[in-house]
This record gives C-alpha cells, structure tokens and sequence, in this order.
C-alpha cells in the first residue's frame, strides 16, 4: 500500500560519521519496527537493519541519506530514524566541538 | 581504497597462537608493532585502548567475523591486519557464535573520514560470503594475500 511508505532525507551531523558504534545505534533503532527500511546514499542502498551493510554506507560528517521505510509503523520508524542521526547526533560531538577540540572521545 | 593499500601483509597471522579474545588482540597489535606500523605508538597502549574500545560494544557483528578497531592519536595512518583462528574465539558476537577471522584496524584520530573508507571496505569485502570463506579456510599469509588481492580486483578504487 503506498501509504504505507515514508521517505525522510537525514544529514549526518556528529564529526565522526556513520562509524561502527552510531551505525550499531542505528540498526537497533531499525529494528524495533516491523517495517522493512532501506538507507541510501545514492549510489549504495542498504538494509537499515544489518550493521554489515550499515557500515558499507561510509557515511562521513555532513552526508546526506534517504531513508525509506515500508510497512504499517513506516513513519514512526523515519522519525524516529531521523532524531536519532539528527537531534541525537548518537550521542557524539557534531563538527564544531571538534574543532574547539572539546568531547573528543576515543 | 583497497584492502591491500592498508593491510600489512608482514603483520598478518593465518594461524593465532591465541585463543582468547583480549590475547588475540595483543598478539596482533605486536605483529604491527614488529613490523613498525605502529610509528611512535606503544603496542601495549594500543593493544590497551583496542580492548577497552571492544568492552564498550563489541565487534564480534556475526558470521564468523570480528573487527576490532581503535582511534588513537599515536597512530599516523590507517592500518590493519588480519589473524585466523581455526578453533574460533569467543568475541561476544552479535550471534553469538565464535569467530574465525578477526580484522584488526588502527586508525589515526583526526581523519575519521579515512577511517570509513576502510571500514566501507573491510565491509563490502566481508559481506561477501566467499570472501569470508576464503578467509577461514586460508592457512598462509600468501593464501590471505590472494584472496584480498583477488577481490580488490572486483572494484576500481
């Protein structure tokens, strides 16, 4: 059914990227919903809900990707996709306090 | 990028002489140390930060496969290598199985973009199941070498 799919652009915003533990995030995020979503960066499209594929987005500071979700919980899962990578930047440092060199971590 | 612009063959173990996780880690970090890819960097104190990265979450993401891996500021470059161990060592995977093959990345901490470069690849190879097996069964750093090789074949950088 159409309605049952939803679209949302994210942009990745902590300085970091797309790395192992935000994509891990991610995946746990993906997973909680029954629908079946895909992230893309327009060249690569992947299984929101497999970290080896999550990975593969290479995703850095600043990247832009659609995330599209089929099923009944669709737009729940996109908005709930987009703070995640938006609002809480997964909990990381976005690019300005890198710069001010302030909670780095690793 | 390809596997083989940053894996150092000299470092890599076909067959690990460890079978427990933070050991396994220890003995690969050393193979880079010998084989000076740790530049300034201490092999203790990298080896140190790898395992406290990998309680934190682990690596271990199924199929047989682990990729502990560290940002650190002594480290000039990224590099990696890759250990083997027939018997499986317990990672705390994401299925909890055991893993085979470990890929170990090291990483400098002021390029993360690099750093998803690497981990783009080391991915996109792993994803491959006859990469994966290829991997398991190879029991000689020419063997690991050829299958890497082969398969960095399959993309233009």
């Amino acid at each position: 059914m159409a309605s049952d799919v939803s679209e949302i652009e994210v942009e990745i915003k902590n300085a970091d990227g797309l790395h192992m533990r935000p994509a891990m995030q991610f995946v746990d995020v993906a997973t909680c919903f029954e629908s079946e979503i895909t992230v893309t960066n327009g060249e690569t499209t992947v299984d929101a809900k497999s970290i080896m594929q999550m990975t593969m987005l290479a995703a850095t500071c600043g990247t832009r990707l659609t995330v599209i979700a089929r099923g009944p919980d669709s737009c729940d899962a996109v908005e709930k996709l987009r703070v995640l990578v938006e609002e809480k930047m997964f909990d990381e440092p976005g690019e300005e306090s890198r710069e001010k060199g302030i909670g780095k971590r690793e | 990028m390809k596997l083989s612009d940053f894996v150092c063959f000299d470092a890599v173990i076909p067959q690990l002489k460890s079978s427990d996780r933070d050991d396994v880690i220890v003995e690969m970090v050393e193979a880079l140390g010998k084989s000076g890819k740790l530049g300034k960097a201490k092999a203790e104190a990298i080896a140190k930060a790898v395992i406290a990265r990998e309680n934190e979450a682990s690596t271990g993401i199924g199929k047989g496969v682990a990729v502990p891996h560290v940002k650190h500021p002594d480290i000039s470059d990224v590099v990696a290598t890759i250990g083997g161990c027939e018997d499986g060592v317990e990672f705390s995977s994401l299925d909890k199985k055991p893993v085979y093959s470990v890929i170990l990345l090291l990483s400098p901490d002021d390029n993360p973009d690099k750093h998803l470069q690497a981990m783009e690849n080391i991915f996109r190879n792993l994803q491959k199941d006859d990469f994966r097996k290829f991997l398991r069964q190879a029991k000689t750093v020419k063997a690991i070498k050829e299958a890497i090789v082969d398969h960095d074949a399959d993309y233009d950088s």
